[in-house]
């Protein structure tokens, strides 16, 4: 009745993002001539996708850190157990034997990619629209394997506080890792090596008969999937749940004391966080290319934490807007420092590889020492007052400054 | 021992409590009965034991010995087993030995219908008045977590936001909805918390010093609050006092206690002229 109007501007602003994402992608085919900046192999279109897989997992570190207040850092290993379900599921059968080609072929022989074009056609429309649902499926079940992953070893680790919590979780994920690099996995993880020829974002480009890209969508997929899932922890975090968590986040002895199951809702929201950081694992898989256990390591996981603190803990818009300015400071905007530059003859002294993480550092510890609230503190921001409608005083959200 | 009438009168009863931290005996055999729709104080001097007592009730606590019913119907019950067996110096250690141990959580309690105030005031610090009360009303609410995230049951999410309302004009909050919960006046929020409470619809409400900070004046006006409220919702009230003046002003019945064990118990009156309240209790505040 209340909250809808202002959740309505806001999947206004989410459609307009995603269109203009599907513009901004095709741009340099429709105007020929423009800057390098909007050609497809620019580095707005990496740091896009990248910002939007990290972005997901993100907002669901926030959902468990910022809004539970259960100080969580097992999100990379939630991500591996994503990245590598995806992965497994949906390399073509046909490719089984040439990935796992140092253990004899998969012991999976099935993909779920074949499965969908086993009924819908392997070629044309048919094959593509197996190819979205075979991989759509994936997905899910890669946020479903996290989660239950997750709802196992909460029995355990969720009676933990704080530090406790942390270190549990932290072991969990490390453990993970080793476990999924063990040779005697092989047949299933494919070992040490990476797990490969399953379908990115670039598969999602419509091209014709002789691989010619047509339409453009490979940004669209991760913004798309990024905005689906953010809408739904948005939408869980004004219900009624959402309010219990962080009432469980302000005190747990009252929220107890109010009725609120604490291990019921610690539970869901780490279970719900853990999905979603599954489904994010999946879409990094997409975006690298390649699922390998070596990649989530557990600065993947402090990079997240990062995130979010500079976003500010208990918002999920700071934490996306974190999640852009971050990952194209890091992969874009601070390349430059790790360069050599000359101007005229003058050799700019500092300037070499490495250079580029001292510099990030150093901002990183200025924000932490000085806006150790993050870019939004606690609040978000309001789409029905971008959209320039005045507030309804009586019923909109009270803004906690 | 109780028979079919007893069940219909008594909300709370207990029996044989005794709660024993390592060798400290903070509640001692304590047995004490609550009538439906009465006032009934548990007062004694700092120490005594009585917010020991009330965590016990609310499940906070386990305690090592006894057996709490609610309504008739066995809530908590231990006894002394293992370690515990060994170190107990209370009474009674073998009355429940035979029977099932009944723990329940907090929050199972509460969903029984007992709510409760805590001494050092523990609203939501990071949510509105009308969060704070809303989100109190979350058990009671019949959805799950997919009807809450996919808005499938909206009806239930508006009748919590408007009975939320409700409960603010009544307690007079209504002017400060919007507000920061821990921004209000001391007074305001100790009245918060009993509307928190309240909105978690219970039968027997547990205060634990509401009173505790106040001014005389804020005082009187708590006395009427809580008298009134037991009549608007039916409640039964069980308090937790140090101000002398509530408690003789508003209580129907009285127990003390002192180093975990009753002292005392009777009408106000009584109690206010029995010779060892005022040397235990009464005595020793006047000192202070």
């Amino acid at each position: 009745m209340k909250k809808n109007k202002n959740i309505l501007p806001a999947l206004f602003g989410v459609a307009a993002l995603l269109i203009f994402i599907i513009l901004l992608e095709n741009i340099s085919a429709i105007i020929p001539g423009l800057p390098q900046v909007f050609q497809p192999t620019s580095p707005l279109f990496t740091v896009l996708k990248k910002a939007a897989v990290y972005s997901l997992v993100a907002v669901s570190m926030n959902l468990l850190n910022g809004f539970t207040g259960l100080f969580s850092l097992g999100q990379a290993g939630f991500m591996l157990l994503g990245a590598y379900t995806y992965a497994i599921l949906t390399v073509p059968a046909s490719q089984k034997d040439q990935v796992y080609y140092l253990f004899g072929g998969c012991a999976f022989k099935f993909s779920i990619v074949d499965l969908f074009q086993s009924f819908l056609g392997s070629s044309g429309a048919g094959g593509a629209a197996a190819m979205v649902l075979g991989c759509l499926l994936s997905i899910i079940l890669a946020g479903c394997m996290a989660g239950f992953f997750a709802y196992l070893i909460g029995f355990p680790v969720l009676r933990l506080k704080s530090d406790y919590l942390a270190i549990a979780t932290l072991g969990f994920a490390e453990i993970l890792r080793a476990i999924f690099q063990w040779q005697k996995l092989g047949p299933i993880t494919n070992g040490a090596n990476m797990i490969k020829g399953f379908p990115t974002f670039s598969s999602f480009n419509i091209t014709d008969a002789n691989g010619n890209v047509l339409v453009r969508l490979s940004t669209f997929v991760p913004f798309f999937i990024t905005s689906l899932c953010i809408v739904l922890i948005v939408l869980l975090i004004r219900s009624s749940y959402g309010r219990a968590f962080q009432s469980i986040r302000d005190d747990e002895v009252a929220s107890e004391a109010m009725g609120i199951g604490l291990f019921k809702h610690k539970m869901l929201s780490f279970v719900i966080s853990s999905f979603f950081a599954g489904v994010g694992g999946a879409l990094f898989a997409m975006y690298v290319a390649n699922a390998q256990a070596k990649a989530f390591t557990s600065t993947m996981t402090y990079e997240i934490l990062l995130i979010v603190v500079i976003g500010g803990i208990g918002s999920v818009s700071g934490s996306v807007l974190a999640t852009f300015l971050y990952v194209a400071c890091s992969e874009w905007w601070l390349r430059f420092l790790d360069s050599e530059m000359f101007i005229g003859s003058f050799k700019v002294p500092l300037l070499r590889n490495g250079f580029r993480m001292v510099v990030f550092s150093i901002v990183i510890m200025v924000i932490v020492l000085f806006f150790s609230r993050g870019i939004m503190g606690n609040r978000e921001i309001d789409f029905g007052r971008l959209l320039g409608k005045k507030r309804n005083v009586e019923t909109g959200k009270k803004k906690v400054g | 021992m109780s028979g079919k009438a007893k069940e219909n009168e008594i909300a709370l009863h207990l029996e044989n409590i005794t709660m024993q931290f390592g060798g400290v005996v903070s509640v001692n055999n304590l047995t004490l009965d609550v009538p439906m729709h009465k006032i009934i104080a548990l007062i004694g001097p700092n120490g005594a034991g009585k917010t020991t007592a009330f965590n016990c009730i609310t499940g906070v606590y386990k305690p090592t010995n006894g057996l709490i019913e609610f309504m008739g119907k066995p809530m908590v019950r231990n006894h002394p087993s293992g370690k515990d067996a060994k170190t107990y110096k209370g009474e009674n250690a073998d009355k429940y030995a035979s029977d099932e141990v009944l723990s329940p959580t907090p929050d199972e309690i509460t969903k029984l219908g007992i709510a409760r105030t805590f001494q050092n005031i523990r609203l939501w610090k990071s949510m509105t008045v009308f969060e704070n009360v809303l989100t109190a009303k979350h058990m009671r609410a019949k959805q799950n977590v997919f009807s809450a995230v996919f808005r499938g049951n909206l009806a239930e999410e508006n009748r919590m936001r408007e009975e939320t309302m409700e409960l603010l004009k009544e307690q007079g909050l209504d002017a400060y909805k919007d507000e920061l919960a821990v921004s209000l006046p001391y007074g305001l929020q100790r009245r918060l918390e009993i509307a928190r409470a309240l909105a978690t619809n219970p039968t027997l409400l547990l205060l634990d010093e509401p009173a505790a900070g106040m001014n005389p004046q804020e005082t009187l006006e708590l006395a009427d609050f809580v008298r009134e409220i037991r009549k608007k919702y039916g409640l039964t009230v069980f308090l937790i006092e140090h101000h002398m003046d509530l408690v003789m002003n508003i209580s129907d019945y009285i127990y003390v206690i002192d180093f975990g064990s009753e002292i005392a118990q009777g009408v106000p009156e009584a109690v206010q002229k029995n010779q060892k309240v005022i040397e235990a209790y009464l005595g020793v505040a006047e000192e202070e």
